[in-house]
């Protein structure tokens, strides 16, 4: 009887080894991909069960986590955004069902406490018995001047985007977006509440989700002059006294194709006009031969200290990289200079632009974030100001703030700040398959005051705005742009 | 195995020659009994141990739930240990030689429970007060209470069988019981008997009792002292088939009724939890009686077919079976409980979230039947390694005892009670992680539930008792016994009868005198090497 006792001993011991062949099946083989599925619920709990960090402004929260009113709720905590559409395009949303943008997806690690700059407190949290909780971003918005940008933009009705920038820091001052979402729903703890506002926001049109400042690529039209300029200047190939062609049109190297002024007028009375005249009435025709003369890789070199072709950059949120296109001709590089054809840059890459000039040359890497705090409001780490490479020199920057003086001063002048001299580069940009009779997107590129710049902005108002196809970059994006730099100024009237 | 040999068998043995038995020392001091010792020390020693896991478990669970620790909790705490010591002073008043691992393993699994168990109702408590409903009562409480009576059955066996072999004569009338205790729920109107389905209950009022786990034991009882009356029933030659010799078909009939039994549970109680059980567990009583594994094979294929029946005939099994293959199919619906207990475990990992760290509460019944996720999610595939193995040693140690005992009742008992123990770990682990269709029984000593705690209690007291045999000195209370002579136990128990038996066919198969070096492996009834001390040493 002894041996059927030993064979059933080891048919015991067969029993738990299977058991535990399944146990480590699901507990290690397959655990990732059940810990990861949707339909468990452990990972939300724990995310919900702590409390998220928030995301300030200017002394102002725009994003926190607030106990459930629901004292049922499974989930203790609910995301809450002040201001919600003004600020989405940089807060983003928080979705249960749709996961996170913007803000909260680029800090995420921040604001739910598991970054690794924030060890310390969690160790020092657990040591103290203090609930543990996530991080704090505080933003470098200036929210005078995002709410400026935003009414501006809103009370025309406008469909665009605004960038300023903090021309010495990089530091983004207003990142608007527009028509803009409230991203509370999205934070519901219902799901369909959830569902409903995700599905009718997809289907916005225009649409309200995307963030047209980091997200979008327009051409550029004329605000691209100053990079076309700015490589000239760099070349010595110009002078603001230069003579430059004032026929109304050009024919295109390598081609039959010519390209006219924007309105069919000569740039002057005469058969030239001194470089800075074309540059202020911004006459095509002078940066079209310009830039053939400068060439394409000059161009696209300058282009690229500026920013563009950078796929890497973030904001945090990432940056879709703006592009000269390949400019494989001479007509195409003509069409390049004025910045149309293939040249697509995001809103932010414009401010870019104008804050390197604004900056005397030296571009620096922009960013929204300008501290990482505990939950206690203490500081982690706060952003220091990066440069980047010299884009130009200081002698070219001088040259391009003057010329930018002459296009501002040349202008309608609308919402003129008394007392502040901006400089500034409109645009008018044509775009899609009849780029003559849609309406064109408008820019308004400036920096003030001059000298001691304290804001870089760009504006772009799609499809001309509320002038339609008679719409420029003067009359429908150059009152917003003006008013952005009032509200930086502290000058509202 | 050297040790459990009573020396004074031992030193009577006529003519065996001592090089035979050198590594057991006990019997080279065969007449002094004291030397034996009773590793009574060694229990105390590891349930110290079990305490201190399970106050260490206790404060984690305190620590990560961010509660204080409570004079409650205190006294809850001072409660388990006060009746591990009476369990153990029990243990040394009425068997002293008892296995000195068993109780200690039981405590342990015990202790672990109720750890979990508390932290389940933390869970519900916070539950219940953010919605603003009434508290629920703490089942760890309970569990206590129930540890507690657990004791008292586990004191009382010890006292009242003084001698395992008594149980033999209760063979029937513990068949009986238990059947009625299994058939009770099927025939009790469904309103006190089911329970999510399964109709393996009986409430009364407040209290409800799974009878089947106390059934488990008294079938136990009933197979030992059938299958050592009636062994030559299940050993008559059959035809030789595939190196097996198969029964009779005749000879079938004892087999069709517990077959019968198994399958009139699946289908009126709705359980296959304890139908695997009870027929798994006969079949491997009948298996350690015959050394047959065509009783096995004959068991498992019918079996299988009946199952295959109720299968296609009964919806209850069909939905266990369906959410077996894919419990995510009907995520929201019958698979919920497999699916969610699989996200703990997924969740839990390698290492488990630790203690009052995770959320055992979002399986239901994550305190009974589904608490091995609980432990699996917060202990980690670790923490459930450890307790299955603390099971799998607490059903060798029986087996350990079935070995040593002398006689081949106690054998069948201890061997039955081990594998009663293994055998309900695997199905309802393995439910529960989805390797077998999911049924409704607890886990062992760790799940809340009365009677499963209470039943277990005394299934390990029965071990005990088996064990404590084993150890045992010959006893002094034996004047009648002879001295010498292979025939000493014969007149102890009513098991004469059996012994006879077995030695006569024995006799008549081996030569006289020649049997010692072919009992270990021999695939006969084996009645000498569970008699002759000789052939015993060597077996083991």
């Amino acid at each position: 009887m002894n041996t059927p006792l030993r064979r059933v001993s080891l048919a015991v011991m067969v029993l738990v080894l299977l058991l535990l062949g399944q146990a480590t099946w699901i507990q290690v083989v397959k655990a990732d991909e059940y810990r990861a599925d949707p339909r468990n619920a452990r990972v939300l709990l724990d995310e919900y069960a702590r409390q998220r960090g928030q995301i300030s402004a200017g002394g102002e929260v725009l994003a926190q986590s607030v106990q459930s009113p629901d004292p049922g709720d499974r989930l203790r905590y609910l995301r809450q955004y002040t201001d919600g559409p003004l600020y989405a395009p940089v807060t983003g949303y928080y979705s249960q069902i749709y996961g996170a943008g913007g803000m909260e997806r680029a800090m995420d690690p921040v604001l739910n406490g598991t970054d690794d700059r924030l060890f310390v407190r969690r160790i020092s949290d657990a040591v103290t018995g203090r609930d543990p909780a996530g991080g704090n971003v505080v933003l470098s918005i200036d929210p005078r001047v995002q709410r400026a940008a935003y009414d501006a933009m809103t009370s025309r009705g406008y469909q665009g985007s605004v960038v300023a920038i903090r021309p010495q820091t990089g530091e983004i001052l207003a990142m608007v977006s527009t028509p803009s979402y409230d991203p509370n729903p999205l934070a519901s703890h219902s799901g369909t509440v959830q569902q409903n506002t995700w599905n009718q926001l997809s289907e916005d049109d225009p649409p309200t989700l995307t963030n047209r400042a980091t997200s979008e690529t327009y051409p550029p039209g004329s605000t691209f002059k100053i990079v076309n300029t700015a490589a000239a200047l760099e070349a010595g190939m110009i002078q603001p006294n230069s003579p430059v062609t004032a026929a109304p049109r050009i024919t295109l190297p390598d081609s039959t194709t010519t390209l006219e002024n924007y309105d069919g007028k000569p740039c002057g009375p005469g058969a030239t006009v001194p470089f800075a005249t074309a540059f202020a009435k911004s006459c095509n025709g002078p940066f079209a031969q310009l830039a053939v003369q400068v060439g394409a890789d000059r161009l696209r070199a300058m282009a690229t200290s500026l920013g563009f072709g950078n796929p890497g950059l973030t904001v945090p949120m990432p940056v879709e990289a703006s592009e000269t296109g390949p400019m494989a001709d001479g007509a195409s590089v003509a069409q390049s200079g004025i910045g149309q054809r293939d040249v697509r840059l995001t809103p932010l890459q414009n401010a870019m632009i104008t804050a390197t000039v604004a900056n005397g040359g030296v571009p620096m890497t922009p960013t929204t974030v300008s501290q990482i705090q505990g939950q206690d409001l203490s500081t982690v780490e706060s952003t220091e100001p990066d440069r980047l490479q010299r884009a130009f020199s200081q002698s070219t920057a001088d040259t391009l703030t003057q010329l930018m003086i002459g296009s501002e001063n040349n202008g309608s002048g609308q919402g003129r700040i008394p007392g502040v001299q901006i400089a500034s580069k409109t645009g008018t940009a044509e775009w899609g398959a009849s780029p003559k009779t849609n309406p064109p997107h408008t820019w308004y590129d400036a920096f003030g005051p001059v000298p001691n710049p304290q804001i870089a902005v760009s504006v772009i108002v799609e499809r001309g705005g509320n002038r339609g196809e008679e719409a420029t970059g003067g009359s429908v994006a150059s009152p917003v742009g003006r008013a952005v730099i009032a509200a930086a100024l502290g000058n509202n009237g | 195995m050297a040790r459990p040999t009573a020396p004074g068998a031992r030193s009577g043995t006529p003519g065996s020659p001592g090089y035979e038995r050198p590594a057991d020392r006990t019997a080279l001091r065969p007449a002094v009994a004291a030397a034996v010792s009773t590793r009574r020390g060694v229990e105390l020693a590891l349930l110290g141990f079990a305490a201190v896991i399970t106050t260490g478990a206790l404060v984690l669970v305190e620590a990560n739930q961010e509660q204080e620790l409570t004079w409650a909790l205190l006294y809850l705490g001072a409660a388990y240990m006060a009746i591990l010591a009476l369990a153990h002073l029990a243990v040394r008043r009425f068997a002293p030689y008892a296995d000195p691992l068993v109780l200690p393993l039981a405590a342990l699994l015990n202790g672990i429970g109720l750890v979990m168990i508390h932290r389940v109702d933390l869970a519900k408590i916070a539950r219940a007060a953010s919605l603003g409903n009434e508290e629920p009562a703490q089942e760890a409480l309970r569990q206590v209470g129930w540890t507690a009576i657990g004791i008292v059955f586990f004191v009382g066996v010890l006292w009242l069988v003084p001698d395992h072999r008594t149980l033999a004569r209760y063979g029937y009338t513990a068949g009986f019981v238990g059947l009625v205790l299994l058939a009770l729920p099927a025939v009790l109107p469904a309103s006190l008997s089911e329970v999510n389905g399964a109709r393996i209950w009986i409430k009364l009022g407040p209290a409800s009792i799974q009878p089947g786990e106390f059934a488990k034991i008294l079938f136990v009882v009933f197979f030992a002292s059938f299958l050592v009356v009636k062994r030559d029933l299940f050993t008559s030659a059959g035809k030789h088939f595939l190196g097996m010799t198969f029964p009779r078909p005749r000879d079938l009939g004892p087999l069709l009724v517990a077959w019968g039994v198994a399958m009139a549970v699946l289908v009126f109680e709705s359980d296959l939890g304890t139908s695997l059980m009870f027929f798994g567990i006969v079949l491997v009583m009948l298996y350690v009686a015959t050394e047959r594994i065509s009783w096995v094979i004959i068991g498992l294929t019918i079996f299988g077919a009946g199952a295959f029946a109720a299968w296609t005939f009964v919806d209850r099994v069909q939905i266990r079976v369906s959410v077996w293959l894919d419990p995510f199919a009907d995520y929201n619906g019958r698979g919920f409980q497999v699916s969610q207990g699989i996200f703990g475990l997924a969740t839990g990992g390698m290492g488990g979230t630790g203690l009052g760290a995770g959320r055992p509460e979002l399986v239901p019944f994550a305190s009974t039947d589904f608490i091995f996720t609980s432990l699996g999610e917060e202990l980690g595939l670790v923490g459930i390694a450890a307790l299955l193995l603390i099971y799998c040693v607490l059903a060798t140690r029986a087996m350990r005892s079935a070995l040593a005992v002398r006689d081949t009742f106690g054998k069948l008992l201890a061997a039955g009670l081990g594998f009663a123990i293994a055998w309900q770990v695997f199905v309802v682990v393995g439910g529960v992680i989805n390797l077998i269709p999911n049924t409704g029984i607890t886990a062992p000593f760790v799940s809340y539930g009365g009677s499963s705690l209470v039943a277990n209690y005394a299934l390990v007291a029965i071990v005990l008792r088996v064990s404590n045999a084993a150890r045992q000195p010959a006893p002094d209370r034996r004047p009648g016994a002879a001295p010498g002579g292979g025939g000493q136990q014969a007149p102890l128990a009513p098991l004469a009868e059996a012994s006879t038996e077995m030695v006569s066919r024995d006799q008549v198969r081996t030569p006289p005198h020649g049997h010692g070096h072919q009992e270990a492996g021999a695939g006969g009834p084996g009645a000498p090497a569970d008699r002759s001390p000789r052939g015993r040493t060597r077996g083991e």
